[in-house]
């Protein structure tokens, strides 16, 4: 599966550091070197507190990944409904994919950074009852991926890691395309606004 | 209106008034604008489901953490707080400010405005003729 190539940077960084905490690695770095591969400002030695931060930026994916799974589960309900076309349908199954990558690589991602993936939902609750039809799936799908965006937009700020902003802004930018393009199928402005909030 | 109803809605207005930030939120909130706002909310919220976030129906006069059936992270359930729209403008201004570690990973609402439509969006859906039971 293709992976972001900033995650699988990130990935190398967070063992590396690991060793270094850990007193396994072979290598003595300099105060500098170490800051460089955490990826993070300050002092070095400040191990406590980048551990901090570490386990901030595990509990802000933990939200997106959370997000992550009920949209891949949202996607499984429209597809799932008998009420898509065949180009819908297949735009959904795309979709859903989509989320099943930014899935996988915020679970790997936060056992990279010494956290634990929340457990998924054993159950989700749609409101299946008001989708009577594509448009109200479309319409459904739509909100879902506009809060997304919005998500991520409120996620993005609040990374201690500058990679992670990063690989956060792609996924936004991925999810705002999934809003523009289910605007389009519903026959709405695909882009009704230049900022996203 | 029932005595526990009335008595929540008194109390919610006593706290508007003295406080700068409820007061905002009650006086000059706009429930309609504040409907748009909550759409940035969508991806983890609704008002009826719990979801990756709580459900919000039912949340006005109740403790922060303690909705039944949502699993909250341990500084929520510890900040021990009543919604009311004062503590509402403070969280949403800075969630994570306000209480470290929540789960809520989600810079804010930074405009006053905005947060204050968006609490009066939330008081209107959990009140008489509102979304919520």
């Amino acid at each position: 599966m293709y992976q972001p190539k900033l995650f699988t940077q990130l990935e190398h960084l967070t063992l590396d550091r690991r060793r270094l905490l850990t007193g396994t690695g072979k290598v003595t770095l300099s105060a500098g070197a170490i800051a460089l591969l955490t990826g993070c400002s300050g002092l070095a030695g400040d191990a406590e507190a980048k551990s901090d931060i570490m386990a901030d930026d595990a509990n802000i994916l933990n939200s997106a990944l959370g997000a992550e799974r009920e949209a891949v589960a949202a996607y499984q309900v429209g597809a799932e409904s008998g009420l898509l076309s065949p180009g819908v349908l297949q735009l959904a199954v795309k979709f859903q994919d989509h989320h099943k990558q930014h899935t996988d690589v915020l679970a790997k991602t936060i056992k990279q950074l010494g956290g634990t993936p929340d457990t998924p939902m054993t159950k989700y609750d749609f409101p299946t009852d008001q989708l009577k039809n594509e448009a109200d799936v479309l319409r459904f799908a739509a909100g879902l991926e506009k809060g997304a965006v919005s998500a991520y937009l409120g996620a993005v700020p609040l990374f201690g890691n500058r990679d992670l902003a990063k690989a956060a802004a792609s996924i936004l930018g991925d999810e705002a395309m999934h809003w523009a393009v289910l605007r389009g199928a519903l026959g709405e402005d695909p882009v009704p606004v230049a900022f996203v909030s | 209106m029932t005595p526990p109803l009335l008595a929540l809605v008194l109390g919610l207005l006593g706290a508007a008034v003295l406080s700068d930030r409820g007061a905002h939120a009650s006086a000059v909130g706009d429930a309609d604008r504040g409907a748009k706002i909550y759409e940035r909310c969508i991806a983890c919220h609704s008002l009826a489901r719990n979801r990756t976030g709580p459900k919000h129906c039912g949340m006005i006069g109740r403790v922060a953490g303690t909705q039944k059936g949502y699993r909250y992270s341990k500084a929520m359930r510890a900040w021990g707080k009543v919604w009311t729209p004062e503590s509402l403008d403070e969280f949403l201004e800075n969630p994570r400010r306000t209480v470290p570690r929540t789960r809520m990973g989600y810079a804010g609402v930074k405009d006053a405005g905005e947060r204050a439509n968006l609490i009066a969006y939330l008081i209107r859906e959990n009140g008489p003729g509102g979304s919520c039971p």
